[in-house]
């Protein structure tokens, strides 16, 4: 599988639902585009809740293949019930259309299910920097994102989105998130 | 309603998790706390995302064009498949915490057993539920020993939940034609294999929340076969299912 490159150019601003590219819609490609680049691509995608991090970032994505003429990008869900899946769906059909692939699948995989060890470390440290603690296997966030006091402690073990926890610095008195652990 | 057993088993596995997930849902914006309103809302999502799965797939193995949102709106209450303990009403926060953690110590038991399941989509699906089941029984049960060993009136109230619940474990449990025709394709595990793992989980459980289970293991049956349910269930779907019905054609 080819590795997904950095960002070539910034994330555009969240809006659920709403995709916008830079690149000419329907602009007609001599060939096939590289694997490479389409995930060039899928990596400037922004997750629709939490806009901070990338979908390859999330690592929802896991594969990319051309089947003939048509592209075929398998996706996991993170939750079965996450209601960002199908705007996720959305995004990717918006932004590899607007690149001009014309034939797209979208392959949903259930099986291996969704794991946080499959978040990139450039994903952990952009989620850090956002005020999301990181996924830890320890169960926990390692320090605060806000004041890196290791005096935190549980609110809650759900959050804003299926995918986080509430928690709170005892130091700097701040709450923030804890992305879960699964 | 169709007679293949596939069907039927998966109609259950769907409706156990569509029913409890929209009494759990029926908590958004009055639970006790916003930290257990939150927690009880992403816990109905769990559940519904859950009832996607199993009903879509029942959809497609029933192969009469009905998709998920056709069996979960579009049915009545005698061709709903979930057991009787997932229906019953909400009650107070302790209630709805101890048939959460009924239900989430027999639920997730059963997906570990069927992520050995023959049929390769039936083991995604269960897969993929568990891990999501595991946080809910987490959960849940430190809720009931929070509860059950907190002050005298949680106390008082997780007993009461008990004793008004545990009628309603045993039919989780009994095998049927269905569960016999699933354990013989090595679709599913029999129902009754899982109830000693149950009983010791849920009985650690409960002496560490300082609660006694109830001696008489009376059973209330007919909500997993469909022939007898509560009056509860007709009631939840008027509110569940009256906008589909109203107005079929609807489109979000």
């Amino acid at each position: 599988m080819v590795k997904p490159s950095p960002h070539s150019r910034p994330a555009p601003a969240p809006v659920p639902g709403v995709v916008r590219d830079t690149a000419p819609r329907g602009a007609a490609l001599a060939g096939k585009p590289t694997l490479e680049t389409v995930w060039t691509w899928l990596s400037a995608i922004p997750d629709p809740e939490i806009p901070a991090i990338s979908l390859t970032d999330l690592g929802i994505i896991r594969d990319v293949a051309w089947q003939g003429d048509s592209l075929v990008v398998t996706i996991t869900p993170t939750y079965s019930g996450c209601p960002a899946t199908s705007i996720i769906n959305l995004d990717i059909e918006m932004a590899l259309h607007g690149h001009g692939i014309e034939k797209l699948e979208l392959k949903r995989q259930l099986s291996p299910p969704w794991t946080t060890e499959w978040m990139t470390d450039t994903g952990r440290a952009k989620l850090e920097a956002y005020g999301i603690a990181p996924p830890r296997p320890a169960g926990g966030p390692q320090h605060c994102p806000h004041c890196k006091s290791t005096a935190v402690e549980r609110i809650s073990q759900f959050g804003s989105t299926p995918c986080k926890a509430q928690w709170r610095c005892t130091e700097c008195r701040e709450p923030f998130d804890y992305f879960k652990c699964i | 309603m169709s007679t293949d057993p596939k069907f039927e088993f998966l109609c259950r596995m769907g409706d156990n998790a569509l029913v409890l997930g929209h009494r759990v849902s029926e908590w958004c914006g009055t639970a006790p706390v916003l930290e257990e309103d939150i927690a009880l809302a992403n816990v109905a999502l769990d559940l519904i995302g859950q009832t996607q799965l199993w009903l879509g797939m029942a959809g497609e193995v029933e192969g009469a064009g009905r998709d998920a949102d056709k069996l979960a709106f579009h049915r009545d209450v005698w061709d709903f498949r979930n057991v009787l303990l997932v229906e019953q009403p909400n009650g107070d926060f302790g209630q709805t915490m101890m048939r959460q953690f009924l239900f989430d110590a027999w639920h997730l038991a059963q997906l570990t057993a069927l992520i050995d399941s023959s049929d390769k989509e039936i083991s995604a699906i269960a897969e993929k539920s568990a891990k999501e089941v595991t946080y809910h029984l987490e959960r849940s049960s430190d809720t009931v020993i929070g509860l059950g060993d907190g002050t005298e009136e949680s106390h008082r109230r997780m007993q009461a939940a008990l004793d008004l619940l545990w009628p309603y474990v045993g039919e989780m449990f009994l095998g049927d034609d269905v569960d016999a025709a699933m354990k013989d394709a090595g679709i599913a595990p029999d129902p009754a294999s899982l109830r000693a793992g149950y009983d010791q989980l849920v009985g650690d459980t409960l002496a560490a929340a300082t609660l006694s289970k109830p001696e008489d293991d009376f059973a209330h049956r007919g909500g997993k076969s469909g022939a007898r349910h509560s009056e509860h269930l007709g009631h939840m779907l008027t509110q569940m299912q009256w906008l589909q019905r109203a107005y079929p054609d609807a489109t979000w």
